[in-house]
């Protein structure tokens, strides 16, 4: 891109804390505000410029009627769209609804019910409009969240590791947990950019970016998860940020199964 | 003390490793010595002085990892390592009962087996800057980043961990290119083996004829025994360390004890890999439909390649600032179980995990061969415990090959 792109960070629903996580690049700020032209960024300025823009970074899922209509307008008025973060790449942790009964929950939480107009499922952006690149995390990576910025001005893909959280990990010089601690993990089939974080303090990874391309998840839940915890709590730790990526959420779901066919043959 | 020259020489543009100069000489012509378990602590100190860095054995996050060393209080005294395929337990020598430990010797420096880590991250670091470019007023402007030199020893390197630097010597010395930067850490390296007087049940040394004992590729050599070291001289440098120790001879009673210690780990070893036409055998299972259930246990998750002491692949990733005035070029640890390193145009040509699986398993005991003359497992069993669903090549290649494990 030759010319100062101009920018605009929108947010469906979400915590605001992959925007927070640019907020928080204070070295590189000047930077960006210098090098791209950022014509929409609640979380930060109360300039707030219509479209069209040539760069909308998207932070959130889709989990209302009128959040849709929204998406799809800013689809018509966006060049290219960069989904940032759990939430907006599979769902977040508000899809853990997609499991249960929607309706169910308003009732429970809610003092009047029929106030409250919100779909019955969390969604990612891509379910709804085409995306041009998914950044993963929850939140994203700072310097992963740099790269794609970067990468938009230079004009080239950005390039984010698909590799598994054990590299980074042995790179590192960290120790396995699960071999050396027998902790659950779900580092070898999740993707890295989070740098390993924990595993360096003796806990399993929680699956904040994701599956990784190829995910063996029936062999993942054989081999590492279920010879050190049940099925039930396998199924928990599956259901985390990333509950509804699909191959997080097939495997959740065969090992609920599971647990369901055993407790009715009982 | 002396100055101790490393290496045959320190010309960075040779080729040769330093393992050519003296270690295949006849191990007698060199003297041995007995150093007392009291002078240890000064012996350590003594490297420390003599050297930028002494790496050695420490106990860390739960394993025996290799770190630098500045006193004999921080080696992993009194610690063994219980390992299996998938599993690593760290444990007091004192406290479990086992009859592979040698009451005798409960108290050791070095009564573990090889851990997690490698030697490998001394040579080949995991991540490396190679070279730096800015855009100045007269265009880009390239700077080749020298790594300062740094003095090394190794502390504690067993037989198989020998053997894969002898590997990795062959991989980024003498097979055609040569690696700057593993050449001058390697160059500026002392060697200290300990031969193994225990094996861990994924050990099988025996079967690579790599070990347990230390024949070659060191400086010094030490046997641990219960009141002290026996010290073998490998090469000039080891030489003149052994001189400025000025230990005395070893007895009879000595020599006949770092026998028999050193007979246990042989007597250890029972995990075996048929070797004999292992290239032409492996190569002819190519479509074996045992690999899709070897599929349906791994992960792709690289932790094997990440963990053996010969696997050399890396990729060069050039990074940028957000204004791409300064460009780094990086090289950083990779692995033929990522989708992304067989990506050609129109996709990766390894596009499943089955097939990942097998060109590990082929290139490592077959095709490694043909490339570099030498099998390129050690068996030193890093990938069997430390894969997470304990993944057990021996047992893999048995079955692949229709034998009785």
């Amino acid at each position: 891109m030759k010319s100062k792109p101009k920018i605009a960070i929108i947010k469906f629903a979400s915590c605001d804390g992959c925007q927070l996580t640019l907020l928080d690049a204070e070295d590189e700020l000047l930077a960006i505000a210098d090098a791209v032209d950022l014509a929409h960024f609640a979380e930060a300025s109360s300039r707030l410029d219509a479209g069209p823009y040539d760069v909308a970074i998207v932070e959130g899922s889709i989990t209302t009627e009128d959040d849709r209509l929204r998406l799809l307008r800013l689809r018509d008025e966006c060049r290219w769209m960069v989904t940032i973060g759990a939430c907006a790449t599979s769902g977040g942790i508000q899809a853990l609804r997609n499991f249960a009964d929607h309706e169910e929950f308003i009732r429970a939480v809610y003092a009047t019910p029929e106030t409250i107009h919100s779909l019955a499922t969390s969604t990612p952006i891509a379910s709804h409009v085409r995306v041009d690149f998914e950044l993963r995390g929850c939140p994203v990576d700072k310097s992963q969240l740099l790269e794609v910025l970067s990468s938009l001005i230079a004009g080239h893909r950005p390039r984010t590791s698909t590799e598994s959280v054990c590299q980074p990990c042995k790179r590192k010089g960290t120790i396995c947990v699960v071999v050396a601690q027998g902790i659950p993990c779900l580092g070898p089939i999740t993707q890295s950019g989070c740098g390993s974080i924990c595993p360096a303090f003796d806990r399993g990874c929680y699956g904040c970016f994701g599956p990784t391309v190829q995910p063996n998840m029936a062999g993942h839940s054989q081999g590492v998860l279920l010879p050190r915890m049940s099925e039930r709590d396998a199924v928990n730790l599956l259901r985390g940020f990333n509950a509804a990526a699909p191959s997080f959420q097939q495997e959740s779901v065969r090992l609920w199964q599971i647990t369901q066919t055993r407790d009715s043959t009982r | 003390m002396t100055p101790i020259h490393l290496g045959n020489n320190s010309d960075a543009t040779s080729t040769s490793s330093k393992s050519s100069s003296n270690h295949t000489q006849d191990r007698n012509q060199w003297p041995h010595g007995f150093l007392p378990k009291e002078q240890f602590p000064a012996f350590i100190d003594l490297l420390n002085q003599s050297f930028d860095e002494v790496i050695g054995p420490r106990v860390d996050q739960g394993a025996i990892v290799y770190d630098a060393i500045r006193s004999a209080s921080e080696l992993p005294h009194g610690w063994t390592d219980v390992q299996s395929p998938g599993v690593y337990r760290l444990e007091r020598k004192s406290s479990i009962d086992d009859s592979r430990i040698d009451p005798s010797c409960e108290e050791e420096y070095f009564g573990y087996n090889v851990g997690p880590h490698s030697w490998k991250k001394y040579l080949f670091p995991p991540l490396t800057t190679l070279m730096k470019s800015k855009k100045t007023t007269d265009g880009w402007q390239m700077e080749m980043t020298a790594e300062p030199i740094r003095r090394r020893v190794l502390l504690g390197v067993r037989a198989c961990e020998l053997a894969a630097i002898a590997i990795q010597d062959k991989v980024f010395l003498t097979s055609g290119t040569v690696d700057p930067i593993y050449q001058t850490r390697r160059n500026h390296l002392l060697i200290i083996a300990v031969n193994c007087t225990q094996a861990a049940s994924t050990c099988f040394c025996t079967s690579m004829n790599s070990g347990p004992e230390c024949r070659s590729g060191f400086d010094l050599a030490m046997t641990e025994l219960s009141d002290g070291f026996l010290v073998e001289v490998g090469s000039d440098a080891g030489q003149t360390i052994f001189e400025s120790l000025k230990l005395r001879t070893v007895t009879t009673d000595e020599i006949d004890r770092g026998r028999t210690r050193r007979a246990r780990a042989v007597d250890q070893i029972t995990k075996r890999m048929n070797t004999d036409g292992i290239r032409d055998r492996l190569l002819s299972q190519l479509e074996n439909p045992h690999w899709n259930d070897i599929a349906s246990r791994c992960l792709s998750c690289a932790n094997c390649t990440m963990v053996c002491p010969t696997c050399f692949c890396s990729s060069v990733d050039e990074v940028h600032e957000l204004t791409d005035d300064e460009i780094v070029r990086q090289r950083r640890w990779d692995s033929c179980f990522n989708v992304d390193i067989s990506h050609l145009s129109g996709g990766p040509v390894r596009d499943t995990i089955r097939s990942r699986y097998r060109q590990w398993l082929t290139h490592k005991l077959a095709t490694w061969i043909d490339q570099f003359d030498t099998s390129g497992c050690v068996g030193c069993g890093r990938c069997i415990t430390w894969c997470p669903v304990g993944i057990d090549l021996t047992k893999e290649v048995a079955t692949l090959c229709e034998e009785s494990s």
